[in-house]
């Protein structure tokens, strides 16, 4: 019995240590469990429009449901090889650390205790979110800065009340709120004028916006008085897997800047521009160090399209959330979206 | 002949209308709701309420409302009126989540196979009741599973089942179909099923095996062995003691933790399970009230006639136990039905989570959205848990022999 016993403990011990050496040697664990079953098992939100939602089909899309299908397409050449699992603010992290999903791409804002506390590590930032004000237009208000004594629609007991009030005390503003417990009643009272302004994150400033009569009497102004910058987030430890879903997001945006599109990346595959060859596996071996094919990027943009393509299609001004592209531009149009080159 | 006598009358009277006060709306309306100054007082009250609460809630339901067939703008040119357009345009979404469009017949033949065999299964004169019971309990929870899940095989080359079978020199080919499609049915994982889909089958399977489990549970609780007693006791102590919220949470989040990476139950499977342990634990509790009011005369009667502990309860001691304790099981199951909402924890999307879910669609954004869309699952749930309960009144009555005050 004991006997018995004693070679199952071996047996398991030595399980073990081939299972770890094996860790060691194969590029990324997850890649591998992943190439095995057959698609990206990835952790979206229970439905935020324009990030991770049901469109019309009720087929998940938004720019966060854009950034699983860019991992698929890197991996399988095919954007449909994603599975979605619904998950609450709460189980969240343990979803992900556990194993249950890929990737965690669900509004999930980047901060130092969750990047270095939870075993997790941030990917990079898919959207700068951050705390905007909304206005009448007939007001015609067209910077926060004049907001001196207006009335302010806030939600009681939240960070939205803290920031603004440290927003108008460091600009030297009067700060003149009327405050409500639930999101709906702000929402109500600014509608109904009982006050000048409304001020939430600037994404949902922009979803509840479309739920008014005319949605465009209301402007969204420019600043952003908090950060709020939203990404990927996969397992700490697996540096492989890590760099396959940053270089995804770095791959969206160098397409931007390269000006490839979904449209043009056939063309664009007998460019002369060495960026572009690199970024479409024509000239160099990008793709292998990560455990992908060469034409990796190319996948990506062919089956998704460039950065700029999803947030136009998901949350840019001609959808309904209507978000204009302000923190998110690239670089060099005056945002700070910016990738590292591939060299 | 005539007999002239004063008091003697000659002719018949002829037949006179009933005396006003005792019968016709107003002897009603006088009885019922003018008898007293406190009760005209009452009425008028009433009345006065109605006035105030029906008005609204026509406009909002019928009045200003968009019918299917409206718009968005429509919606929100009426503010005031309940947007039933938008029930109409993501109807299919309440129904079935985010199971494939293409794929809903799947689904409906489910429907339909629980319609068609529940029905008659609830009907006393309908004959098969064995046929039934087994067609229902075992046949149909598989056939349905096979049917809305579909085996994840495709037609690939490096597929297992695939390499094996034409290992074995059974496939040649691949049928000479496409690479890529599949063997049998489209796969479609639990995490894709969702609305009025998930509501029914975690409260069909929750409702089937509850009460069984519950039965067995009350008896173990009453039995004279010690273990078994003890066990079934700590059982229901331990999951009665903790809510539904908690058990649902530690299945999504503590389980996780104990299992394996990579490991993982299903999430729908946890959801059930947690739902059908935790009224299983309650179901018991009510049982074992109906099994205290039988007398000990039964037990003993059925003890001299021979029969053994498991002939007894079931022949003489269970059907007159369960007929006392009917209103407290379904009362156990309707509320069984309403807490299925609470699977939006592990993230399944149930009808109500589905509804919150698109509530927040923009293609829909107007000012009564929100308020349709829980007034729509507010209406469906209220029909399932009022036929549940109209049901339920209807075999107490059948069963009634007249030991009721």
């Amino acid at each position: 019995m004991s006997k018995k016993l004693l070679t199952v403990l071996l047996a398991a011990g030595l399980g073990l240590a081939s299972g770890a050496a094996l860790a060691q040697t194969a590029a990324s664990p997850t890649l591998d469990a992943i190439k095995a079953k057959g698609f990206v098992q990835c952790g979206v939100t229970g439905g935020v429009p324009g990030f991770s939602a049901p469109d019309a089909n009720n087929v998940w899309t938004g720019i966060e449901v854009d950034f699983c299908r860019a991992l698929a397409s890197a991996i399988f050449n095919d954007p449909t090889a994603v599975r979605y699992t619904s998950l609450t603010s709460q189980e969240r992290f343990t979803a992900l650390s556990a194993g249950e999903i890929d990737v965690l791409s669900r509004t999930t804002t980047w901060t130092m205790s969750r990047d270095t506390q939870l075993g997790i590590s941030f990917v990079g930032t898919m959207f700068y979110d951050g705390q905007g004000f909304m206005v009448r237009k007939a007001d015609g208000i067209n910077s926060a800065t004049e907001l001196s004594g207006a009335a302010i629609c806030i939600e009681s007991g939240t960070t939205t009340e803290l920031n603004a009030a440290d927003y108008f005390a460091a600009n030297n503003m009067e700060f003149n709120t009327v405050v409500f417990v639930d999101q709906d009643e702000v929402v109500k009272a600014y509608e109904d004028g009982r006050c000048d302004v409304y001020t939430t994150d600037s994404s949902a400033l922009a979803a509840e916006r479309s739920k008014f009569a005319v949605p465009a009497d209301h402007i969204i102004l420019p600043e952003i008085i908090s950060k709020e910058p939203l990404g990927p987030v996969v397992r700490a430890g697996d540096t492989g897997w890590f760099n396959i879903a940053r270089w995804t997001y770095f791959a969206l945006l160098e397409a931007e800047e390269l000006g490839v599109t979904s449209a043009n990346v056939d063309e664009m595959l007998g460019s002369d521009n060495p960026a572009i060859k690199r970024l479409l596996g024509v000239e160099g071996e990008f793709g292998a160090p990560l455990g992908l094919t060469n034409d990796w990027a190319y996948r990506i943009v062919k089956h998704v399209g460039n950065y700029a393509e999803t947030y136009e299609r998901n949350v840019g001004p001609n959808t309904p959330i209507g978000l204009a592209r302000g923190l998110n531009a690239l670089w060099r149009d005056g945002g700070i979206q910016y990738a590292p080159p591939i060299r | 002949m005539t007999i002239d006598t004063a008091y003697v009358r000659t002719e018949m009277v002829s037949a006179q209308p009933a005396p006003r006060r005792t019968s016709g709306t107003w002897a009603w309306m006088r009885k019922n709701l003018f008898a007293t100054p406190t009760d005209t007082v009452l009425t008028a009250l009433g009345v006065i309420f109605l006035f105030w609460v029906i008005p609204p809630l026509y406009n909002f339901f019928v009045g200003h409302a968009v019918f299917p067939g409206g718009t968005v703008e429509d919606c929100r040119a009426s503010p005031d009126g309940a947007c039933w357009a938008y029930i109409g345009s993501e109807i299919e979404f309440f129904i079935y989540g985010f199971y494939p469009m293409a794929e809903y017949w799947r689904p409906n033949i489910v429907f339909a196979l629980l319609a068609a065999l529940i029905i008659p299964l609830l009907a006393p004169r309908v004959p098969f009741k064995r046929t039934n019971a087994v067609l229902f309990f075992v046949v149909f929870p598989i056939v349905s599973f096979i049917l809305l899940n579909g085996l994840d095989i495709r037609v690939t080359e490096d597929s297992p089942l695939f390499g094996l079978l034409s290992g074995m020199g059974l496939l040649s080919t691949r049928f000479g179909l496409p690479e890529g499609t599949w063997l049998f049915m489209q796969y479609v994982p639990t995490e894709q099923w969702g609305g009025l889909l998930v509501t029914l089958i975690i409260s069909v399977v929750g409702i089937s095996l509850s009460l069984p489990m519950g039965i067995l549970l009350a008896l173990g609780r009453q039995s004279k062995l010690p273990i078994i007693k003890t066990l079934c006791i700590a059982f229901i102590e331990l999951v009665r003691a903790v809510p539904l919220i908690t058990v649902l949470f530690m299945a999504s989040i503590m389980l996780p933790l104990f299992l394996p990476v990579g490991m993982s139950i299903d999430k729908f499977l946890r959801a059930i399970v947690g739902v059908t342990l935790f009224t299983s634990a309650y179901m018991a509790e009510v049982v074992r009230g109906g099994l205290q009011a039988i007398g000990r005369g039964q037990y003993e009667a059925a003890s001299s006639l021979g029969l053994n502990y498991w002939k007894s309860m079931f022949f003489i001691v269970l059907p007159q136990a369960l007929k006392h304790v009917i209103p407290g099981i379904v009362n156990n199951f309707i509320s069984l039905f309403k807490d299925t909402s609470l699977v939006y924890i592990v993230g399944m999307k149930d009808l109500l989570e589905a509804v919150k879910t698109k509530n927040d669609a923009l293609e829909w954004a107007s000012a009564s959205q929100s308020i349709t869309g829980y007034a729509f699952a507010a209406i469906v749930f209220w029909t399932f848990c009022f036929s549940m309960s109209r049901y339920s009144m209807w075999v107490e009555r059948r069963l009634d022999t007249g030991y009721k005050r």
